[in-house]
Order: structure tokens, then sequence, then C-alpha cells
């Protein structure tokens, strides 16, 4: 049965906070949080059969954030002793003195309730630490050999990132154990050709909130949402084969039916970065950029068309960025961004959903790390399947002169996210309603209205997957964050559609 | 409670580590950093925040017949009497895994070309650490800023953070190396009230005595000033001025994939059609050189290698080796591809493992405003953004411009341009520079959060491929 890590919980937690908030009271903080954090990682990396990469790394630490007279101030510590919480809570208090200088804006959080003692554990069946690396390597080993065993390919990378997080809060009306365990397998073909020319093939299986259970195939492999890894290694050296030998995309414009496997990403950036509240305020400015969707836009800009549901939350089943507290012990929950194609929200921490009025926080803030200070994160941002929607097949059926887009490769947004650009893992050409064949090169360039604008039909529910990704940046210091995003597939008219070997010559 | 005890110093920790090893090698790597940083926005600060943290990596190595295993283990903030357990679960892991494909001896105690700068610390000195007071006059200094931009009716926005590592290294072959990095950037972004004009400027710093906020502030005023016209210009092919910190975001991803085994596999730009490298080609008509080299001045970086896992570029047996300057590129030719020794002896090239900073010099002594003056009508650009790769046969990349992008006409800067989407390849791109100008410190937007230490000299690219307009500003 899946627990909560032993180690991390013999740490005396409640009493480092208890230590550091005191400390910081009594120096005159009028909030101070604590958190504490124990983050595994590991990762296994294969080169055509042959161990590249096996690390372990374990990460432990605390943090201390206050506010002192409306300025923030915080600091961090490795080591979980009374000590050093208490010397982090001083810490904290003397940077937020010497911030205040250059403070104008006081620090207010909105109300959240208090929860008690809670604790929360993700949904999963086979902790990936609690199984020999050497097991898991073998798999990788099996999963390679097949491939390279097949003529048509070349070169096979295989890898395996597997993350426990364990975080502890408590900000004196909250104090919440968690645990979290996700999982990413990759594995990828290449092929080359005697003239140089080479392609790549990489599985669509996404990274998931899950155990080893989502390895199918592997002796761990379990119920429902596993997935069929053995099907689709099968696939992939036809597939590569194919893209091989296709031919060069016509520049031009085209009707996509663009698969959950590529769309999920194209949500995340052009939409899910575009409703995080501190980037429309502005806080993002000089780094990860600003939002069109600006706060007086929100309840009448026109995003996409009028079949356009998403929605935001940090409760999905077996979400990356599912948790049961966010970082300021905001209980999670579940909202809308954009409701029949018109911007309807935000994601929120308590220090902007107090400045702006909004309310309650809908509990998106995260930090990667005990040393870092939680900011807004993205929440699983996700595209409502219709009701009775079309299948993939009914979507294609529906397309003249197309393409259909599967699997997500190369991604850029401008800092407003307005214009986009995205490649793929597979083209296929759609002629009359049919796939007739693979295209290559090929790269989909938009802006984030206009694409949303053009999708004339959004995919049932029998389409819908969980897409994510264990790496989104964001903030400075740096931090990554891991989120997912659901969607079906969806019908896009007349996107322009660039050629990549024309683009760079 | 007890009393506060300080964790055992780093060297120690090494010491007890090589001595809890019961395998046939092993190297100890424990880093100890400290930082601090500052946010602001809107002239006024948003986060803040120092933190410490405390790393010891143990690569246990065991040699068979059937092969040699490493296991490596990396934990923070292990307590004194946890040493041990992460020796063992190192151990542990080594007689777990497969057989490693880059396993090598470890090397041995080198000369004296692996130590410190002269007057530097020496393995038993206390570890150095930053603190929020380095930043004690640059903040007094930003907040006078912060009123002038106010008074002036600009919005700052920026970042400046500053970290000290210090990286000690020691081996069952003899070896105790000792690195200590400091290291910092400071970025401001000047925008006008309406948000619609942005200027933004950068700089890598060891210290921040050499940060001058008045004189950054003053450029960024200077650029805001040029955008005070706009026009509108299409998509297309444009003579291009790169300035140093744009020629940083686009070469450090050109160092970055110069991976001698990916090379070798036939997956890259400098794959050679039919097999082997491209090594010898000419890759531009300018006699371009791109180095690395641990001493260069005001750039200074580890001078041995420092490898906490292995992967395509780095290998943990190769902890320790020299590093000795690199020409990657050498009168305009490619020269190196990054090498462990393991890739060097598959591709028969020496050893050229990666380094912590990178070199652009064409010998030029033009200044950007030289190169403005000279130009007749073209682009220039203030930096790159979201650079993604799109096609790793040619080194394809896309991305934006972003934070002033400017018109020259007859040699003068006449008006801010809309940005653009650009997709070109900094290979392609090497062919198509027609000048290079004097080299400088330069800190990339897109890539100085993790590739602070290069120097570059603006260059002039004829038919910059701007693929699309943005309607961001």
């Amino acid at each position: 049965m899946p627990r909560i890590d032993p180690e991390f919980t013999a740490y005396p937690l409640a009493e480092l906070a208890a230590a550091a908030r005191q400390r910081a009271t009594e120096l005159g903080a009028q909030h101070a949080d604590f958190r504490a954090e124990r983050i595994r990682a590991q990762q296994i990396g294969l080169s055509d059969g042959h161990l590249e990469t096996m690390f372990d790394a374990d990460d432990l630490g605390l943090a201390v954030r206050v506010v002192l007279d409306g300025t923030w101030g915080f600091a961090a510590s490795v080591d979980l002793t009374a000590a050093s919480a208490v010397r982090a809570a001083e810490e904290a208090v003397q940077v937020a003195r010497v911030a205040a200088a250059i403070n104008s804006e006081p620090i207010e959080l909105a109300d959240e309730p208090g929860y008690g003692e809670v604790s929360w554990l993700s949904s999963y069946q086979v902790d990936p630490f609690e199984v020999d690396a050497a097991d898991k390597a073998a798999l990788l080993t099996d999963w390679s050999a097949g491939l390279l065993a097949d003529q048509r390919i070349g070169h096979v990378d295989a890898s395996l990132y597997q993350v426990r997080e364990c975080k502890f809060y408590a900000d004196g009306a909250t104090s919440a154990l968690q645990q979290r365990v996700r999982l990413h397998p990759v594995v990828t073909a290449i092929a080359v050709e005697p003239s140089g020319r080479f392609e790549t093939m990489r599985t669509l299986a996404p990274p998931a909130g899950r155990g080893l259970e989502y390895l199918g195939g592997s002796p761990w492999a379990g119920g429902q949402g596993s997935w069929d890894f053995p099907a689709e290694l099968a696939q992939l050296p036809e597939l590569l084969a194919e893209k091989l030998a296709a031919p060069s995309v016509q520049p031009g414009r085209y009707d996509l039916v663009v698969d959950p496997s590529n769309l999920w990403l194209t949500i995340h950036e052009s939409i899910g970065h575009a409703t995080e509240l501190d980037r429309a305020l502005g806080y993002e400015a000089a780094y990860a950029g600003t939002s069109f969707a600006t706060v007086d836009k929100l309840g009448h800009l026109r995003y996409g068309s009028p079949l356009m549901h998403v929605t935001g939350d940090r409760t999905d089943e077996h979400g990356l960025a599912t948790i049961g507290y966010d970082d300021e012990g905001v209980a999670t929950q579940s909202w809308d961004l954009i409701t029949g194609g018109v911007l309807t929200g935000y994601q929120l921490d308590r220090r902007m959903a107090r400045m702006q009025g909004f309310g309650r926080s809908n509990g998106c803030a995260f930090a990667d790390s005990p040393a870092h200070m939680p900011i807004q994160r993205m929440a699983n941002v996700s595209l409502q399947p219709a009701e009775g929607g079309p299948s993939t097949q009914e979507l294609i059926a529906g397309v003249e002169h197309g393409i259909y887009v599967l699997g997500d490769k190369s991604w850029s947004i401008d800092m407003q996210r307005y214009n986009f650009q995205f490649t793929g893992q597979r083209f296929y050409q759609i002629a009359h309603g049919r796939l007739s064949g693979q295209l290559k090169d090929v790269a989909y360039q938009a802006t984030t209205t206009d694409f949303w604008n053009s999708m004339e039909a959004v995919g049932g529910p029998q389409s819908y997957v969980l897409g994510g990704a264990f790496n989104c940046g964001k903030g400075q210091p740096g931090q990554v964050a891991p989120v997912s995003h659901g969607c079906p597939a969806a019908l896009m008219r007349g996107v322009r559609i660039l050629n990549t070997v024309a683009e760079g010559s | 409670m007890t009393a506060p005890r300080e964790p055992a110093a780093p060297q120690e920790i090494v010491a007890r580590a090589l001595a809890a090893a019961r395998c046939d090698d092993c190297v100890v790597i424990a880093d100890e950093t400290s930082s601090a940083n500052l946010r602001w926005a809107g002239n006024t600060l948003t986060t803040n925040g120092i933190s410490r943290s405390r790393q010891l990596t143990v690569i246990a190595i065991s040699r068979s017949a059937e092969g040699t295993r490493a296991g490596v283990v990396s934990r923070a903030g292990v307590r004194d009497d946890q040493v041990g357990d992460v020796v063992q679960a190192a151990e542990q892991a080594a007689t777990q895994g497969p057989p490693a494909d880059d396993a090598q001896p470890l090397p041995a105690p080198a000369g004296p070309d692996t130590a410190g700068p002269a007057g530097g610390p020496v393995w038993d000195d206390p570890v150095d650490r930053t603190e929020i007071g380095i930043f004690g006059a640059f903040s007094a200094a930003l907040g006078g800023a912060f009123d002038a931009a106010g008074s002036a009716g600009q919005r700052l926005y920026g970042f400046a953070q500053h970290s000290v590592t210090s990286t000690f290294l020691g081996t069952s072959s003899g070896l105790r190396l000792r690195h200590t990095q400091p290291a910092g950037t400071v970025e401001i972004n000047a925008k006008s009230a309406d948000l619609a004009r942005s200027a933004w400027t950068g700089q890598g710093t060891r210290d921040f005595s050499d940060v001058n906020v008045s004189v950054l502030h003053a450029d960024l005023s200077r650029r805001l000033d040029w955008a005070s016209r706009r026009v509108d210009l299409p998509a297309g092919r444009y003579q291009t001025l790169l300035p140093p910190a744009a020629a940083a975001d686009l070469l450090i991803y050109l160092y970055w994939s110069a991976g001698a085994k990916d090379a070798l596999d036939g997956r890259t730009a400098f794959s050679k059609p039919g097999g082997g490298t491209r090594i010898g080609d000419r890759l531009s008509g300018l006699p371009l050189t791109l180095r690395s080299d641990p001493a260069a001045a005001g750039l200074g970086c580890a001078r041995f290698v420092l490898a906490h896992a292995s992967s395509r570029e780095s290998s943990v047996f190769d902890n320790g080796l020299a590093l000795r300057p690199t020409e990657w590129i050498s009168g305009g030719n490619l020269a190196a591809l990054i090498q462990t020794r393991h890739t060097a002896a598959l591709s028969g090239l020496p050893v050229t493992p990666t380094i912590g900073n990178l070199i652009l010099d064409g010998g030029g002594t033009a200044t950007l405003d030289d190169m403005i003056a000279r130009t007749g009508r073209g682009l220039l650009l203030t930096c790159l953004w979201y650079i993604r790769e799109v096609d790793p046969q040619t080194l394809l990349l896309t991305g934006l411009t972003r934070d002033g992008i400017y018109l020259i006409e007859n040699g003068e800067v006449t008006a801010a341009v809309n940005n653009f989407r650009f997709n070109e390849s900094p290979v392609g791109m090497l062919a198509r520079t027609s000048e290079a100008g004097l080299t400088g410190p330069a800190l990339s937007r897109e890539w100085g959060d993790y590739f602070s230490r290069t120097a570059m000299p603006p260059l002039r690219v004829d038919g910059f491929n701007m693929s699309s307009v943005s309607p961001a500003s």
C-alpha cells in the first residue's frame, strides 16, 4: 500500500514549524509560514541499449516565508533541525527589512479557512522508489533491443524519469503533510539514411501522476490507465520509415485535425500561461512575459469559438499539478478559465487574489524546491470534450484538404502569448476525408485568438487524453513545475503551415 | 532542544565518504552553495530570498570481468551521521545497474594546471559564502532608479541574483580539487507607462562591484527614446545587427548542440553524411574563433571536469580531468566537438570536454554604434527569446525578437519595429555573417540563467529570416 515516506515523517516537522513561526512572530512578522520538503528523483537513460545515465537525487530542506510590515521575506536551509529553522526565520525577517526600502506595494493575503492537521497522498499503486533500479533499467534495455533488432532503426534512446515529492506546510491554521509520485517514460527511435538525412520518432505516452503500474508490458503494469508500451513500440519502426520516405509539405493554409498528443502543448502555451494572473498583471514582464488576456478583458474577451470550454484544476486524479493543498495552505479546486469561448477566469495565489478582489485563491501557489519561494504556477488546464462530440475519425472525415497532427516536438510562443509555432511527431495528409500518408518538415504557426476562433469542432470524450510535461519553466530564480493538460482532438480551419526546410535554407 | 551545531566542513565530508567506500573506485563531490536574489516589477520589489544548500554526490565504481558499473547518488542536506548511508546507496546502485558504457580509469592526480588562480582558496580554506548584503549598494542605486523612472513615466522590472558555489572533488585515485564559482546576473527591463515601448539590458557579474545601475538605466532610456517613433514592417529576410547578447543567445545553443556522440551517430548539423563528423568544414567566411577557456579574464570557471552524472556530453569517470583552452571553431572552420574520454576514443579525436564559458572572436574592432553608423538599411535587435530547436538536421531554431527591435536607416536608428518570429540556424547564420565587431562581455537573455559567462562581438548577418510578425510588445 502506498504510504508517505517514513524517512520524511521521522523528522520533527511540526516542532520545526512551531519553532520557526514563533521566532518570526517574536521578531515582528505579521505572517509566517513554514515548509519542509523531501524530493527524490531518479533518472535512468539508455543509448542504443547501453546505460548512459543513472543517478539518484535526494533534495531536502526547509523554508520560512514571512510578511513583515507589508514586505515579503524568504529564507531557506538544508538542515532539518530546530536551530536551522529558527535561523531561517531570523534570516527571512532580515531579508524583509532589507527589501522594505524598495517595496511600495503592501503584501496582503486572501483569507483561507484553516484545515487543521491534514494529509494527502496522490493516486498510484507502485512507488517507483521501492523498486530496484536494475529492474527498471532492464525494462528499458528490453524496449531498446526490440527496436534495434529492426534493420530500419539506427539508434534508440530510452529513459525513465521518476519523482516522489513530499511536502509539509504549516501556517498556524493548516498543517498539511502530502506526497505525490510521477513518472515520464520516453523512447525515441532514430533512422539515418546514407545521404545523411535523418528523422526521429518518439513515443506519445504522456508523463503521468501515476506509479510504475503505468508501464504497460512491465512486471508492475496494472489497472486502468496503464499505457500499452509494447503496442506503441511495435509500431515505431514502420512509422519512422514512412516518415523518412514521406514527401516534404507544401507550405500554405490547411485545415488541421489536432490530436490530443499535440494539442495539450498548444493549450499549455496559448491558454495555460496566458491565464496566469501574475503574467496578466506584469509580474513576469521582464522574464516569462505578460499576457494579452489582461484583467480589463475578463468576461468579454472572445478567446475562441463558442465550443471552447477550458477549465483549471489541481484535482484531476492523475494530473501532474494535482495536490490536496497548495504551498500557501489553500485547498485545491476546479474552475472555469474560458466559458463558451469567453475569458472567465485566472489562476491565482493568495496575494493576487486579495489585490485584485477575486476573493479566495484557487490554489495555484507552488515552489519547486524547499530553496525557492512559492509563486503562482500552472494548474492542470484542460479543454473539455463536447458531450456526444465526434471521434477523431469523424473529425478527419469532415476535412477535404488538411493535415492530421500527432505528438509534440518543437514549441515556441511570444512573451504576450500571441504568436506561436509548433511541430509534431507525425503529420498525415488528409485528402477528401481520409488519411493519405505522412508528410514531413511540417510546422504550424498562428496567433492564439485566430487559432482558437478557427476551431470548428471539438471531439467527444472518447478522444480525451491527459497530456503534460515535467519541465514547465517560470520565475526568477528559475523554477520548473509539472503540469497536465487534458483535451480531445479538435478541428481548426485554415491554419498556416510552414516547410521547416524552406525556412532554414 | 540541542545546542546549534554546524555540520562538518565539506572537506571533512569528502574524506569521510572516501574512507567509508568499499567499492573498487570512488568519486566524491561536495557542493556548498549560498545565494541571494531580488526581483522587482513596476518600480517595486516583488520577491526576494536567500538560501544555502549542501549537496553530496557519491559515484561508486565496481569493476569486474563482466564490466564496470557506476552507482551515482546525489543527496542534499546530508547530516554528518548519514555520509556512510549515501556511500552505501551508491555502492548498492553500482551492484544493481548494467555496465556503464563510458567506463574509464579515474584520472590520476594532475599537474598544477588544475589548481586555482594564485591567491585563490586552497583545499583546506573555509567555504566562501554570499549573503543579502551583496546587494547593499546595488539596491540603494536601484531605489534611486525606481524614483527616476517614476518621474520619467517609466516602469522598471527585473532581477538580480548572486551565488557562490564551492565544490570539493575527491577521488580514490588521490585527486583533491577545489573550485569556487561566484556567479551573478542583473537584468533590467524598462517600459513606458502604457507598456507599448520596452527595452532590456543585462550584465553578468562576479560580485556586483562592477554593476552601475545609472549607466544601465541611461542605456534603457536611450532605447525607449528610439522607440518614440514606431514603424510596422512585414516578415522577410533582413540585414540584421545582433548585439553581443543576441549573438550569445544563438551561439550558446550551437555550443550545447556540439556533442561529439550525437554527431558521430549522424544526428546533428555537425554529422558528416555517410558517417563521422564535420570537423574541418568551413562554417564562416570570416576568421571567427569560438572558444572556451577556464582562465578567461572575468569569465573564469572550473579548470577541471565536474560531472555529477553521466550523459551524452559528460562522464562521471572524467571527474577531475584538467580542462584546457579549446577552440570549437577556429579561423571559421569547425575544430572540435564536446568529448568525453569515451567519445574521444570512439571518434579518434582529442579529449575536449565541455567548459563553463564561451567566447566568440573575429578580431574586429568596431563597436555596435560604429556598425550602426555603417548600415544603410537594416534591423537592430536587443535580444532573442523562447528559442527552441525546429530541425536538428540544420540546427534550425525558432524564437522571437523581444524588448526592442529597431530600424536603421542611413547610419542611424530611426524607429522601433514590430516584433518578429524568426526561423534561423546559428550554423547557417555564421555563413551569412559579414562582419563581427569588438568582442566584449555579454549576457544571453535566453540562457543567461544557466550560462552567464560569455563574451561576444556584435554581428552583422545578411538575410536573417524573420518568418512572421508577432503582435507582442
